[in-house]
């Protein structure tokens, strides 16, 4: 992770961070991946993914995850998550009607079960995760310019 | 494809355009983003249109729609019958006129791809209000449209909109508190969120103390949102701070969908109209007359003065509907398409002479009859619908609304309604004689005339004013009358859509 040393927070932090910041975002995808199956889902596990970037920007400055995930992908990943979920609704019409889960159930429990359930729950988990952390960017990069003032 | 079909697509078209936008604006040309929402536009008074002609043959007059194939009480449902259908045309054809009107009054705002994406999904917001038939449901398409239409009235980011803005996001927040919380207590109370099965549990059960404060949290919450005056603080400074094709799109459809088609859905299919909340309806629809009115007498901004009569024409919905005589209910719907139609050829008229003499204060323009011909016409037909003068559709919506209160003989509320049509006849004949009647001012001797695309919707949304009188034909009839009397028969809703999911 190249950084400059003096955004950010101390060392102690940065290193701690390091070491969390990939099984945070590791837990926000098995939360995702499990919604169907465990509680959670994908707004729970967005959240979760959203909040490992913003634990990288808060430790490093947000150089550093803006370098990672830059405003203008997350923008685009976040409408691609929306239109991934109407999409996946739409398709619904080849099984008969809006919202049908076309794909094979599988046996419950199982984490390739319940159809389209866990395809939703991936659209969602895009939006929220990527919305959260364009807001926190936003409001970030909104305090950076008044203090330029 | 099934024919019922047509109903998701209601929601689907708008939500994908929005986001579609929102993707490949930034890559394409200008003209390539316009083409991409006048299209869905089209498409969906298309379908509207659609929808109202496969509703005769409907069984029930009702288009039920299981989402997923999950019958009513338990999945969501879509159910559009003929008062959903008379809303959807309503939104649809106006959204279709604003929506080419934009393409060119946006050409000096930057971010045009961000305006149609937030554009959409206040569409989006507003036609799955109207189509839903589970009412979280309807509460979260009600949010959709509530928070695409923050952003927009804060579209321009000056300090004075971003206020507007605030205000009306603040305001708007409590009024869906409300809502929510009447939401959570019928649940509680019912344990169900379809529409239909929560009018059944409703009708059968007796509670003193459930409808009458849920209806007093939905009075509040939905009177918010369609501005009554207790509630309508927000509205004269949100109004005309948003572009001009935004204050049209608000002042014509979304509050009368937000606020005047939920609480009339609510009301009278679900909670089951009672003497009293009609006496409310009424009493909320006078003052929102006359103090509407009053209030914009004093007013110099063109946009906030127009603000101001979409309080006061809201409060002739109201009341139309209050008196709940047939005639009554007629008369509020009626006056409901009357005015999203004159009330956006208005805000688009402002919105034209902002963009071609950029001011909004009716001191700094005058005579501007000669240099802008079309604006002025237009705007002549407009004034002269909302005030009421034959043979324009306003002037027969308000006749029949008088009517309905003398029939139901309530002669306070009538003498009301016609001091409120002459104050507003007087407000306009002051706009008419600032801005477009008197001496050309040396300022505005270069002043053009709006681009193309604006004289079109403004014309378009003119013919409608003066031809709107012949939907009271009696072949045209049927369109309001239908509506009519889905509302009047308020128990039948529930009964319908049990009947058909039982099938």
């Amino acid at each position: 992770m190249r950084h400059n040393p003096d955004a950010g927070m101390s060392i102690i932090v940065k290193t701690v961070t390091r070491l969390t910041v990939g099984l945070i975002l590791l837990f926000g995808i098995y939360i995702v991946l499990h919604g169907h199956i465990s509680p959670g889902g994908g707004f729970a596990g967005g959240v979760i993914i959203a909040l490992s970037f913003v634990h990288l920007m808060l430790a490093f400055g947000k150089d550093v995850a803006s370098r990672k995930l830059s405003k203008n992908i997350a923008s685009n990943l976040e409408a691609v998550g929306a239109l991934m979920f109407l999409l996946i609704a739409v398709a619904g019409f080849f099984g008969g009607s809006f919202f049908v889960n076309i794909l094979e159930k599988g046996t419950p429990f199982k984490l390739f079960s319940a159809g389209t359930m866990l395809l939703n729950n991936v659209a969602i988990s895009l939006k929220v995760g990527v919305g959260l952390f364009a807001i926190f960017l936003a409001l970030v990069i909104l305090e950076g310019s008044k203090k330029k003032k | 494809m099934n024919s019922i079909n047509v109903v998701p697509l209601f929601v689907i078209i708008p939500l994908f355009s929005a986001f579609f936008i929102s993707i490949v604006g930034k890559f394409v040309k200008r003209n390539a983003v316009y083409a991409l929402s006048v299209i869905p536009c089209i498409l969906l008074s298309f379908f509207s249109f659609n929808a109202l002609r496969l509703l005769q043959s409907a069984p029930g007059h009702m288009l039920l729609y299981k989402i997923g194939g999950w019958a009513p009480p338990f999945g969501i449902c879509m159910a559009v019958d003929a008062f959903g259908v008379f809303m959807l045309v309503v939104v649809n054809l106006v959204a279709l006129f604003i929506c080419i009107y934009s393409t060119g009054y946006m050409e000096k705002y930057t971010d045009m791809p961000k305006f149609f994406t937030l554009f959409f999904l206040m569409l989006t917001g507003m036609n799955g209000l109207i189509v839903t038939g589970d009412l979280f449901n309807l509460f979260v398409f009600l949010e959709i449209a509530s928070v695409a239409s923050y952003a927009l009235v804060a579209f321009g980011t000056e300090a004075e909109e971003l206020e507007a803005a605030f205000k009306y996001a603040i305001m708007g927040s409590v009024a869906s508190c409300f809502i929510f919380l009447g939401i959570a207590f019928l649940y509680g109370f019912t344990s169900t969120l379809n529409m239909a099965d929560m009018a059944r549990v409703l009708a059968t059960s007796h509670s003193v103390f459930i409808i009458p404060f849920v209806s007093a949290l939905f009075i509040m919450g939905f009177g918010l949102k369609a501005a009554l005056v207790p509630f309508h603080a927000w509205l004269p400074d949100a109004h005309p701070s948003a572009p001009a094709s935004i204050s049209a799109m608000l002042s014509g459809v979304l509050i009368k969908t937000l606020g005047v088609y939920a609480l009339a859905r609510i009301f009278f299919n679900v909670l089951g109209i009672t003497a009293t909340h009609l006496a409310v309806f009424r009493f909320l629809g006078a003052i929102s007359l006359v103090i509407g009115v009053v209030l914009a007498l004093s007013q110099w901004d063109l946009k906030r003065l127009l603000a101001y009569h979409s309080i006061s024409q809201i409060g002739y919905v109201v009341l139309g509907i209050g008196i709940g005589t047939p005639l009554g209910i007629f008369g509020g719907l009626f006056h409901l398409l009357n005015h999203s139609v004159f009330k956006s050829l208005l805000f688009l008229n402002s919105g034209a002479i902002d963009y071609s003499v950029g001011t909004r204060d009716l001191k700094h323009m005058s005579g501007l009859k000669e240099k802008m011909p079309i604006t002025a016409g237009t705007n002549m037909i407009a004034s002269m619908s909302i005030a009421g003068i034959p043979p324009f559709n306003g002037f027969f919506s308000k006749l029949i609304i008088i009517f309905a209160c003398v029939q139901a003989g309530y002669f306070g509320y009538c003498l009301i309604a016609i001091v409120g049509s002459i104050l507003t006849l007087a407000s306009f004949m002051k706009v008419q004689r600032y801005a477009f009647l008197g001496e050309l001012r040396q300022a505005c001797q270069n002043v053009k005339e709006a681009p193309f695309v604006m004289k079109f919707s403004m014309i378009a949304l003119a013919v409608i004013c003066v031809l709107g009188g012949f939907l009271l034909l009696p072949s045209l009839r049927p369109f309001i009358n239908n509506a009519v009397d889905v509302l009047i028969e308020g128990a039948k809703y529930s009964a319908i859509i049990l009947g058909e999911t039982a099938k």
